[in-house]
Protein backbone atom coordinates (compact mmCIF):
# COMPACT_ATOMS: atom_id res chain seq x y z
CA UNK A 1 0.00 0.00 0.00
CA UNK A 2 1.41 3.44 -0.81
CA UNK A 3 2.52 5.31 2.26
CA UNK A 4 1.24 8.86 2.39
CA UNK A 5 3.68 11.58 3.42
CA UNK A 6 3.10 12.04 7.15
CA UNK A 7 2.07 15.52 8.12
CA UNK A 8 4.55 17.43 10.24
CA UNK A 9 3.08 19.50 12.98
CA UNK A 10 4.44 21.13 16.09
CA UNK A 11 2.91 18.39 18.24
CA UNK A 12 4.57 15.53 16.37
CA UNK A 13 6.54 13.48 18.89
CA UNK A 14 7.72 10.63 16.73
CA UNK A 15 7.94 10.46 12.99
CA UNK A 16 9.38 7.87 10.67
CA UNK A 17 9.96 8.72 7.07
CA UNK A 18 10.44 5.78 4.66
CA UNK A 19 12.53 3.83 7.15
CA UNK A 20 14.21 0.61 6.07
CA UNK A 21 16.27 -1.61 8.38
CA UNK A 22 18.25 -4.64 7.26
CA UNK A 23 20.11 -7.25 9.26
CA UNK A 24 22.62 -8.64 6.78
CA UNK A 25 20.36 -10.05 4.05
CA UNK A 26 17.16 -9.99 6.09
CA UNK A 27 14.89 -7.01 5.66
CA UNK A 28 13.46 -6.26 9.12
CA UNK A 29 11.62 -3.03 8.25
CA UNK A 30 10.73 -1.88 4.79
CA UNK A 31 9.66 1.61 3.85
CA UNK A 32 7.88 2.48 7.09
CA UNK A 33 6.35 5.93 7.41
CA UNK A 34 4.11 7.21 10.16
CA UNK A 35 3.81 10.09 12.60
CA UNK A 36 2.62 10.23 16.18
CA UNK A 37 1.42 13.39 17.82
CA UNK A 38 1.11 14.30 21.50
CA UNK A 39 -1.50 12.33 23.41
CA UNK A 40 -2.06 9.88 20.59
CA UNK A 41 -2.52 6.15 21.09
CA UNK A 42 -1.17 3.83 18.44
CA UNK A 43 -1.36 0.05 18.47
CA UNK A 44 0.93 -1.96 16.21
CA UNK A 45 -0.27 -5.50 15.56
CA UNK A 46 1.81 -8.17 13.91
CA UNK A 47 2.92 -11.78 14.08
CA UNK A 48 6.22 -12.77 15.68
CA UNK A 49 9.11 -11.73 13.45
CA UNK A 50 7.09 -9.09 11.60
CA UNK A 51 9.46 -6.35 12.77
CA UNK A 52 7.47 -4.91 15.68
CA UNK A 53 10.33 -4.85 18.16
CA UNK A 54 12.71 -3.54 15.50
CA UNK A 55 10.25 -0.73 14.80
CA UNK A 56 10.27 0.24 18.45
CA UNK A 57 14.05 0.09 18.79
CA UNK A 58 14.49 2.10 15.61
CA UNK A 59 12.12 4.73 16.98
CA UNK A 60 14.41 5.05 20.02
CA UNK A 61 17.57 5.17 17.96
CA UNK A 62 18.81 1.86 19.39
CA UNK A 63 18.92 0.52 15.85
CA UNK A 64 20.04 2.80 13.04
CA UNK A 65 18.02 2.65 9.85
CA UNK A 66 19.72 1.73 6.57
CA UNK A 67 17.49 4.17 4.72
CA UNK A 68 14.95 6.83 5.69
CA UNK A 69 14.86 9.23 8.61
CA UNK A 70 13.62 9.06 12.20
CA UNK A 71 12.49 12.15 14.07
CA UNK A 72 11.99 12.23 17.84
CA UNK A 73 10.50 15.40 19.31
CA UNK A 74 11.15 17.14 16.01
CA UNK A 75 14.86 16.30 16.00
CA UNK A 76 16.38 14.14 13.33
CA UNK A 77 18.04 11.32 15.27
CA UNK A 78 18.99 9.21 12.25
CA UNK A 79 22.67 10.14 12.26
CA UNK A 80 22.87 11.56 15.74
CA UNK A 81 25.84 10.58 17.88
CA UNK A 82 24.98 8.10 20.63
CA UNK A 83 25.87 10.54 23.42
CA UNK A 84 23.67 13.27 22.01
CA UNK A 85 20.84 10.76 21.79
CA UNK A 86 20.72 10.16 25.56
CA UNK A 87 19.10 13.49 26.23
CA UNK A 88 16.34 12.89 23.70
CA UNK A 89 15.82 9.31 24.85
CA UNK A 90 15.38 10.45 28.42
CA UNK A 91 12.07 12.00 27.34
CA UNK A 92 10.79 8.63 26.16
CA UNK A 93 9.65 5.88 28.48
CA UNK A 94 10.10 2.34 27.27
CA UNK A 95 8.99 -1.07 28.46
CA UNK A 96 10.99 -3.94 26.98
CA UNK A 97 9.50 -7.30 26.15
CA UNK A 98 10.48 -9.11 29.34
CA UNK A 99 10.67 -5.90 31.33
CA UNK A 100 14.40 -5.44 30.65
CA UNK A 101 15.06 -4.96 34.38
CA UNK A 102 18.65 -5.03 35.63
CA UNK A 103 18.86 -8.17 37.73
CA UNK A 104 21.92 -7.11 39.69
CA UNK A 105 20.08 -4.28 41.48
CA UNK A 106 16.88 -4.06 43.52
CA UNK A 107 13.46 -3.06 42.26
CA UNK A 108 13.79 0.38 43.86
CA UNK A 109 17.19 0.93 42.26
CA UNK A 110 15.79 -0.20 38.92
CA UNK A 111 12.98 2.32 39.07
CA UNK A 112 15.37 5.02 40.28
CA UNK A 113 17.79 4.29 37.44
CA UNK A 114 16.40 6.83 34.93
CA UNK A 115 16.38 9.49 37.66
CA UNK A 116 19.90 8.77 38.86
CA UNK A 117 21.58 8.11 35.51
CA UNK A 118 19.43 9.97 33.02
CA UNK A 119 20.03 13.46 31.77
CA UNK A 120 17.10 14.81 33.68
CA UNK A 121 18.64 14.49 37.13
CA UNK A 122 16.60 14.88 40.26
CA UNK A 123 18.95 16.38 42.78
CA UNK A 124 18.10 15.09 46.22
CA UNK A 125 17.93 11.47 47.30
CA UNK A 126 14.72 12.18 49.18
CA UNK A 127 13.09 13.41 45.99
CA UNK A 128 14.24 10.32 44.10
CA UNK A 129 12.92 8.02 46.82
CA UNK A 130 9.60 9.83 46.75
CA UNK A 131 9.23 9.50 42.99
CA UNK A 132 10.28 5.86 43.01
CA UNK A 133 7.68 5.15 45.64
CA UNK A 134 5.03 7.03 43.69
CA UNK A 135 5.85 5.13 40.52
CA UNK A 136 5.73 1.79 42.31
CA UNK A 137 2.49 2.72 44.05
CA UNK A 138 1.09 3.49 40.61
CA UNK A 139 1.69 -0.12 39.56
CA UNK A 140 0.63 -1.33 43.04
CA UNK A 141 4.02 -2.81 43.89
CA UNK A 142 5.17 -0.42 46.63
CA UNK A 143 5.90 -3.39 48.92
CA UNK A 144 8.61 -4.82 46.64
CA UNK A 145 11.13 -1.97 46.98
CA UNK A 146 13.96 -4.08 48.38
CA UNK A 147 13.34 -7.19 46.30
CA UNK A 148 15.42 -8.29 43.33
CA UNK A 149 13.79 -8.73 39.91
CA UNK A 150 14.50 -12.48 39.98
CA UNK A 151 12.21 -12.80 43.02
CA UNK A 152 9.24 -11.39 41.12
CA UNK A 153 6.75 -13.11 38.84
CA UNK A 154 6.62 -12.32 35.11
CA UNK A 155 3.64 -10.00 35.51
CA UNK A 156 5.21 -8.18 38.44
CA UNK A 157 8.44 -7.70 36.50
CA UNK A 158 6.41 -6.18 33.68
CA UNK A 159 4.74 -3.84 36.18
CA UNK A 160 8.10 -2.75 37.61
CA UNK A 161 9.15 -2.17 34.00
CA UNK A 162 6.18 0.13 33.55
CA UNK A 163 7.04 1.97 36.76
CA UNK A 164 10.58 2.50 35.47
CA UNK A 165 9.27 3.67 32.10
CA UNK A 166 6.95 6.29 33.57
CA UNK A 167 8.96 7.46 36.58
CA UNK A 168 10.31 10.46 34.64
CA UNK A 169 6.77 11.26 33.42
CA UNK A 170 7.76 11.20 29.76
CA UNK A 171 5.36 12.58 27.13
CA UNK A 172 5.85 9.44 25.01
CA UNK A 173 5.93 5.84 26.20
CA UNK A 174 6.71 2.80 24.05
CA UNK A 175 5.56 -0.66 25.12
CA UNK A 176 7.07 -3.77 23.53
CA UNK A 177 4.61 -6.69 23.74
CA UNK A 178 3.49 -5.82 27.27
CA UNK A 179 1.24 -8.87 27.52
CA UNK A 180 3.36 -11.50 25.77
CA UNK A 181 3.53 -14.74 27.72
CA UNK A 182 1.12 -13.64 30.44
CA UNK A 183 -2.16 -15.22 31.49
CA UNK A 184 -5.30 -13.29 30.44
CA UNK A 185 -5.97 -11.87 33.91
CA UNK A 186 -2.43 -10.55 34.39
CA UNK A 187 -2.44 -9.30 30.81
CA UNK A 188 -5.57 -7.29 31.58
CA UNK A 189 -3.98 -5.82 34.69
CA UNK A 190 -1.00 -4.69 32.64
CA UNK A 191 -3.18 -3.15 29.92
CA UNK A 192 -5.28 -1.39 32.54
CA UNK A 193 -2.11 0.16 33.95
CA UNK A 194 -1.05 1.32 30.50
CA UNK A 195 -4.46 2.91 29.90
CA UNK A 196 -4.32 4.50 33.35
CA UNK A 197 -0.91 6.02 32.65
CA UNK A 198 -2.15 7.31 29.31
CA UNK A 199 -5.26 8.92 30.74
CA UNK A 200 -3.76 10.35 33.92
CA UNK A 201 -0.63 11.83 32.33
CA UNK A 202 -1.99 12.24 28.82
CA UNK A 203 1.02 10.41 27.43
CA UNK A 204 1.34 9.46 23.80
CA UNK A 205 1.38 5.67 23.77
CA UNK A 206 2.82 3.29 21.21
CA UNK A 207 2.02 -0.34 21.90
CA UNK A 208 3.42 -3.21 19.93
CA UNK A 209 1.50 -6.43 20.49
CA UNK A 210 0.25 -9.71 19.08
CA UNK A 211 -3.09 -9.55 20.90
CA UNK A 212 -5.91 -7.61 19.33
CA UNK A 213 -7.65 -7.43 22.74
CA UNK A 214 -4.86 -5.14 23.96
CA UNK A 215 -5.67 -2.68 21.20
CA UNK A 216 -9.39 -2.99 21.80
CA UNK A 217 -8.93 -2.15 25.44
CA UNK A 218 -6.86 0.91 24.60
CA UNK A 219 -9.39 2.08 22.05
CA UNK A 220 -12.58 1.48 23.99
CA UNK A 221 -11.77 1.99 27.63
CA UNK A 222 -10.77 4.99 29.61
CA UNK A 223 -9.51 5.43 33.14
CA UNK A 224 -11.89 7.37 35.33
CA UNK A 225 -9.93 9.16 38.01
CA UNK A 226 -12.98 9.59 40.20
CA UNK A 227 -13.93 5.94 40.43
CA UNK A 228 -10.37 4.64 39.93
CA UNK A 229 -11.54 2.12 37.36
CA UNK A 230 -11.53 1.65 33.62
CA UNK A 231 -14.81 2.53 31.99
CA UNK A 232 -16.01 1.74 28.50
CA UNK A 233 -16.38 4.57 26.03
CA UNK A 234 -19.73 4.42 24.28
CA UNK A 235 -19.60 3.40 20.65
CA UNK A 236 -20.80 6.68 19.15
CA UNK A 237 -17.66 8.34 20.43
CA UNK A 238 -18.95 10.54 23.23
CA UNK A 239 -17.07 10.00 26.39
CA UNK A 240 -18.86 9.44 29.64
CA UNK A 241 -15.92 10.79 31.51
CA UNK A 242 -15.33 14.51 31.34
CA UNK A 243 -11.94 14.04 29.70
CA UNK A 244 -12.00 16.04 26.51
CA UNK A 245 -8.50 15.18 25.34
CA UNK A 246 -9.39 11.64 24.32
CA UNK A 247 -8.33 10.88 20.80
CA UNK A 248 -9.21 7.86 18.70
CA UNK A 249 -6.75 5.02 18.73
CA UNK A 250 -4.88 4.32 15.50
CA UNK A 251 -4.12 0.75 14.50
CA UNK A 252 -1.22 -0.44 12.39
CA UNK A 253 -0.74 -3.98 11.15
CA UNK A 254 2.72 -5.21 10.20
CA UNK A 255 3.63 -8.15 8.04
CA UNK A 256 7.19 -9.14 7.20
CA UNK A 257 8.57 -5.68 7.90
CA UNK A 258 5.92 -3.74 6.02
CA UNK A 259 2.90 -1.83 7.23
CA UNK A 260 -0.09 -3.50 5.57
CA UNK A 261 -2.78 -1.51 7.34
CA UNK A 262 -3.11 1.84 9.08
CA UNK A 263 -6.42 3.19 10.29
CA UNK A 264 -9.11 3.19 12.94
CA UNK A 265 -10.61 0.26 14.79
CA UNK A 266 -13.75 0.27 12.64
CA UNK A 267 -11.71 0.22 9.44
CA UNK A 268 -9.58 -2.58 10.83
CA UNK A 269 -12.61 -4.69 11.66
CA UNK A 270 -14.10 -4.03 8.25
CA UNK A 271 -10.93 -5.21 6.50
CA UNK A 272 -11.25 -8.34 4.43
CA UNK A 273 -7.53 -9.04 4.27
CA UNK A 274 -6.83 -12.62 5.36
CA UNK A 275 -3.67 -11.74 7.34
CA UNK A 276 -5.51 -9.01 9.24
CA UNK A 277 -8.40 -11.38 9.80
CA UNK A 278 -6.10 -13.64 11.81
CA UNK A 279 -5.69 -10.91 14.42
CA UNK A 280 -9.13 -9.40 14.39
CA UNK A 281 -12.07 -11.58 15.32
CA UNK A 282 -15.14 -10.58 13.33
CA UNK A 283 -17.67 -8.76 15.45
CA UNK A 284 -20.75 -10.89 15.89
CA UNK B 1 35.96 -14.26 -3.74
CA UNK B 2 37.33 -12.99 -0.44
CA UNK B 3 33.87 -13.12 1.10
CA UNK B 4 35.03 -15.61 3.76
CA UNK B 5 37.43 -12.97 5.14
CA UNK B 6 34.65 -10.52 5.88
CA UNK B 7 33.44 -11.81 9.29
CA UNK B 8 36.91 -12.03 10.91
CA UNK B 9 37.94 -8.63 9.54
CA UNK B 10 34.71 -7.12 10.80
CA UNK B 11 35.21 -8.75 14.19
CA UNK B 12 38.70 -7.28 14.47
CA UNK B 13 37.39 -3.87 13.49
CA UNK B 14 34.60 -4.10 16.07
CA UNK B 15 37.09 -5.18 18.70
CA UNK B 16 39.34 -2.21 18.06
CA UNK B 17 36.47 0.23 18.11
CA UNK B 18 35.28 -1.25 21.42
CA UNK B 19 38.81 -0.99 22.82
CA UNK B 20 39.06 2.60 21.59
CA UNK B 21 35.75 3.63 23.14
CA UNK B 22 36.57 1.88 26.42
CA UNK B 23 39.91 3.69 26.61
CA UNK B 24 38.41 7.05 25.69
CA UNK B 25 35.80 6.67 28.42
CA UNK B 26 38.57 6.47 31.02
CA UNK B 27 39.04 10.21 30.55
CA UNK B 28 35.37 11.10 30.20
CA UNK B 29 32.66 11.72 32.76
CA UNK B 30 30.64 10.08 34.23
CA UNK B 31 32.99 7.78 36.12
CA UNK B 32 31.35 4.80 37.75
CA UNK B 33 33.72 4.38 40.69
CA UNK B 34 31.32 2.02 42.50
CA UNK B 35 31.40 -0.34 39.56
CA UNK B 36 35.20 -0.19 39.37
CA UNK B 37 35.47 -1.04 43.07
CA UNK B 38 32.97 -3.89 42.71
CA UNK B 39 34.85 -5.33 39.74
CA UNK B 40 38.17 -5.02 41.57
CA UNK B 41 36.67 -7.07 44.36
CA UNK B 42 35.31 -9.72 42.00
CA UNK B 43 38.39 -9.94 39.77
CA UNK B 44 41.15 -9.25 42.28
CA UNK B 45 40.05 -10.49 45.68
CA UNK B 46 37.93 -13.23 44.15
CA UNK B 47 40.88 -14.68 42.21
CA UNK B 48 43.26 -14.53 45.15
CA UNK B 49 42.80 -18.07 46.55
CA UNK B 50 43.26 -19.81 43.22
CA UNK B 51 46.22 -17.58 42.31
CA UNK B 52 47.94 -18.35 45.61
CA UNK B 53 47.37 -22.08 45.22
CA UNK B 54 48.58 -22.36 41.64
CA UNK B 55 51.46 -19.95 42.27
CA UNK B 56 52.65 -22.00 45.21
CA UNK B 57 52.51 -25.30 43.39
CA UNK B 58 54.13 -24.02 40.23
CA UNK B 59 57.08 -22.91 42.37
CA UNK B 60 57.14 -26.33 44.02
CA UNK B 61 57.10 -28.13 40.69
CA UNK B 62 59.75 -25.98 39.04
CA UNK B 63 62.09 -26.55 41.99
CA UNK B 64 61.55 -30.30 41.94
CA UNK B 65 62.07 -30.59 38.18
CA UNK B 66 65.04 -28.23 38.01
CA UNK B 67 66.86 -29.72 40.99
CA UNK B 68 67.19 -32.96 39.08
CA UNK B 69 68.76 -31.26 36.08
CA UNK B 70 70.96 -29.08 38.28
CA UNK B 71 72.14 -32.06 40.32
CA UNK B 72 73.99 -33.35 37.24
CA UNK B 73 76.28 -30.31 37.43
CA UNK B 74 76.32 -30.26 41.20
CA UNK B 75 74.57 -26.93 41.10
CA UNK B 76 71.42 -27.56 43.15
CA UNK B 77 72.35 -24.49 45.14
CA UNK B 78 71.43 -22.34 42.15
CA UNK B 79 67.82 -23.49 42.11
CA UNK B 80 66.55 -20.23 43.62
CA UNK B 81 67.85 -18.35 40.63
CA UNK B 82 65.97 -20.53 38.16
CA UNK B 83 62.73 -20.41 40.10
CA UNK B 84 62.90 -16.64 40.47
CA UNK B 85 63.66 -15.95 36.82
CA UNK B 86 61.14 -18.34 35.28
CA UNK B 87 58.39 -17.21 37.64
CA UNK B 88 58.97 -13.49 37.46
CA UNK B 89 59.65 -13.32 33.74
CA UNK B 90 57.21 -15.82 32.37
CA UNK B 91 55.24 -18.28 34.43
CA UNK B 92 53.90 -15.87 37.04
CA UNK B 93 52.35 -13.46 34.52
CA UNK B 94 51.16 -16.18 32.12
CA UNK B 95 49.69 -18.54 34.70
CA UNK B 96 47.94 -15.71 36.49
CA UNK B 97 46.60 -14.34 33.21
CA UNK B 98 45.34 -17.77 32.15
CA UNK B 99 43.58 -18.30 35.45
CA UNK B 100 42.02 -14.86 35.36
CA UNK B 101 41.04 -15.44 31.73
CA UNK B 102 39.35 -18.69 32.70
CA UNK B 103 37.70 -17.17 35.71
CA UNK B 104 36.89 -13.61 34.68
CA UNK B 105 36.85 -13.43 30.89
CA UNK B 106 34.19 -16.15 31.08
CA UNK B 107 32.41 -14.40 33.93
CA UNK B 108 32.37 -11.08 32.10
CA UNK B 109 31.25 -12.66 28.82
CA UNK B 110 28.42 -14.60 30.43
CA UNK B 111 27.23 -11.65 32.53
CA UNK B 112 27.23 -9.19 29.63
CA UNK B 113 25.88 -11.89 27.32
CA UNK B 114 22.86 -12.55 29.53
CA UNK B 115 22.29 -8.82 29.83
CA UNK B 116 22.39 -8.60 26.05
CA UNK B 117 19.88 -11.38 25.41
CA UNK B 118 17.46 -10.13 28.08
CA UNK B 119 17.56 -6.61 26.55
CA UNK B 120 19.22 -5.09 29.60
CA UNK B 121 21.91 -3.55 27.40
CA UNK B 122 19.21 -1.96 25.24
CA UNK B 123 17.39 -0.82 28.36
CA UNK B 124 20.59 0.77 29.59
CA UNK B 125 21.01 2.70 26.36
CA UNK B 126 17.34 3.64 26.34
CA UNK B 127 17.68 5.00 29.88
CA UNK B 128 20.59 7.22 28.91
CA UNK B 129 23.63 5.23 30.04
CA UNK B 130 26.49 4.26 27.78
CA UNK B 131 26.95 0.48 28.27
CA UNK B 132 30.63 0.79 27.39
CA UNK B 133 31.11 3.45 30.06
CA UNK B 134 29.07 1.60 32.64
CA UNK B 135 30.11 -2.00 31.93
CA UNK B 136 33.28 -2.24 29.82
CA UNK B 137 35.48 0.55 31.17
CA UNK B 138 35.12 -0.43 34.87
CA UNK B 139 35.96 -4.06 34.07
CA UNK B 140 38.95 -3.02 31.99
CA UNK B 141 40.30 -0.65 34.66
CA UNK B 142 39.73 -3.15 37.46
CA UNK B 143 41.56 -5.89 35.57
CA UNK B 144 44.45 -3.55 34.69
CA UNK B 145 44.95 -2.70 38.36
CA UNK B 146 44.36 -6.15 39.80
CA UNK B 147 46.18 -8.43 37.37
CA UNK B 148 49.68 -6.99 38.02
CA UNK B 149 48.98 -7.18 41.75
CA UNK B 150 47.86 -10.79 41.48
CA UNK B 151 50.97 -11.52 39.44
CA UNK B 152 53.21 -10.07 42.15
CA UNK B 153 51.50 -12.26 44.71
CA UNK B 154 51.77 -15.34 42.46
CA UNK B 155 55.47 -14.64 41.89
CA UNK B 156 56.19 -14.33 45.58
CA UNK B 157 54.14 -17.34 46.62
CA UNK B 158 55.78 -19.36 43.83
CA UNK B 159 59.28 -18.45 44.99
CA UNK B 160 58.19 -19.33 48.50
CA UNK B 161 56.92 -22.71 47.23
CA UNK B 162 60.33 -23.28 45.70
CA UNK B 163 61.89 -22.40 49.03
CA UNK B 164 59.82 -25.01 50.86
CA UNK B 165 61.11 -27.74 48.54
CA UNK B 166 64.66 -26.38 48.53
CA UNK B 167 64.76 -26.24 52.33
CA UNK B 168 63.09 -29.54 53.13
CA UNK B 169 64.13 -31.89 50.32
CA UNK B 170 67.24 -30.28 48.80
CA UNK B 171 68.61 -29.26 52.20
CA UNK B 172 69.58 -25.75 51.15
CA UNK B 173 69.79 -23.05 53.80
CA UNK B 174 67.29 -20.23 53.81
CA UNK B 175 69.86 -17.57 53.07
CA UNK B 176 71.39 -19.63 50.27
CA UNK B 177 68.04 -19.93 48.50
CA UNK B 178 66.74 -16.40 49.04
CA UNK B 179 70.01 -14.62 48.28
CA UNK B 180 70.38 -16.64 45.12
CA UNK B 181 66.81 -15.92 44.06
CA UNK B 182 67.01 -12.23 44.92
CA UNK B 183 70.32 -11.59 43.21
CA UNK B 184 69.21 -13.31 40.01
CA UNK B 185 66.55 -10.75 39.31
CA UNK B 186 67.45 -7.71 37.25
CA UNK B 187 65.59 -4.55 36.55
CA UNK B 188 64.65 -5.91 33.12
CA UNK B 189 63.01 -9.00 34.64
CA UNK B 190 60.85 -6.94 36.95
CA UNK B 191 59.78 -4.57 34.19
CA UNK B 192 58.69 -7.32 31.83
CA UNK B 193 57.14 -9.25 34.68
CA UNK B 194 54.92 -6.28 35.44
CA UNK B 195 54.37 -5.04 31.91
CA UNK B 196 53.07 -8.38 30.70
CA UNK B 197 50.16 -8.67 33.15
CA UNK B 198 49.23 -5.08 32.37
CA UNK B 199 48.93 -5.88 28.66
CA UNK B 200 47.19 -9.19 29.37
CA UNK B 201 44.66 -7.33 31.50
CA UNK B 202 43.51 -5.27 28.52
CA UNK B 203 43.19 -8.35 26.35
CA UNK B 204 41.37 -10.48 28.92
CA UNK B 205 38.84 -7.85 29.97
CA UNK B 206 38.17 -6.49 26.49
CA UNK B 207 37.85 -9.94 24.91
CA UNK B 208 35.39 -10.91 27.64
CA UNK B 209 33.36 -7.74 27.12
CA UNK B 210 33.57 -8.01 23.34
CA UNK B 211 32.13 -11.52 23.17
CA UNK B 212 29.58 -10.70 25.85
CA UNK B 213 28.25 -7.67 23.98
CA UNK B 214 28.17 -9.58 20.70
CA UNK B 215 26.02 -12.36 22.12
CA UNK B 216 22.98 -13.31 20.12
CA UNK B 217 20.66 -16.29 20.07
CA UNK B 218 19.35 -16.66 23.60
CA UNK B 219 20.88 -18.70 26.41
CA UNK B 220 22.69 -20.96 23.96
CA UNK B 221 24.43 -17.87 22.60
CA UNK B 222 25.58 -16.97 26.12
CA UNK B 223 27.30 -20.34 26.45
CA UNK B 224 28.96 -19.91 23.08
CA UNK B 225 30.14 -16.39 23.90
CA UNK B 226 31.61 -17.58 27.19
CA UNK B 227 33.59 -20.38 25.58
CA UNK B 228 34.85 -18.16 22.79
CA UNK B 229 35.94 -15.48 25.25
CA UNK B 230 38.05 -17.92 27.30
CA UNK B 231 39.62 -19.59 24.27
CA UNK B 232 40.43 -16.35 22.46
CA UNK B 233 41.74 -14.62 25.60
CA UNK B 234 43.98 -17.58 26.47
CA UNK B 235 45.42 -17.84 22.97
CA UNK B 236 46.18 -14.12 22.90
CA UNK B 237 47.93 -14.35 26.26
CA UNK B 238 50.40 -16.82 24.72
CA UNK B 239 50.85 -14.85 21.51
CA UNK B 240 51.48 -11.61 23.40
CA UNK B 241 53.87 -13.16 25.88
CA UNK B 242 55.90 -14.55 22.97
CA UNK B 243 56.04 -11.12 21.33
CA UNK B 244 56.94 -9.29 24.53
CA UNK B 245 59.53 -11.87 25.51
CA UNK B 246 61.17 -11.45 22.11
CA UNK B 247 61.41 -7.71 22.66
CA UNK B 248 62.79 -8.00 26.19
CA UNK B 249 65.27 -10.75 25.41
CA UNK B 250 66.81 -8.40 22.85
CA UNK B 251 66.97 -5.61 25.42
CA UNK B 252 69.33 -7.45 27.75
Amino acid sequence: MPSPEPAVSAGTLLRMDRVTVRFDQLVALEDISFAMSAGETRVVLGAAGSGKTTLLKTALGLIRPDAGRVFLFGRDITDLEERAMYEIRSQVGVLFQEGGLFDSITVAENVAYPLVNGKERVITTAKIDQRVEDALRFVELEHTLEKYPSELSGGMRRRVGIARAVVTQPPLVLYDSPTAGLDPITANTIMALIAKERDLQNTATLIVTQRYQDGQLMANFRYNRNSGHLEPISRNGDVRDHGSNLRPTTFMVMKEGRVVFEGSEAELEASTDRYIGKFVPKRA
Amino acid sequence: MLEFLKPPVEAIQDFYSLAGLALRNVFRAPHYTDDIALQMDIIGVGSLPIIVLTGFFSGVVITMQMSRALAQYGATGQVGQIVAITLVRELGPVLTALLVAGRNASGIASELGSMKVTEQIDAMRALGTDPIQKLVTPRMLATCVMLPMLTIIADFVGIFGGYVIAYFTLNLTSSQYWTNAYQALEYNDIVQGLLKPFVFAFVISLVGCFYGLRTSGGTQGVGRATTQAVVVASVWVFVITALLTRIFVNLT
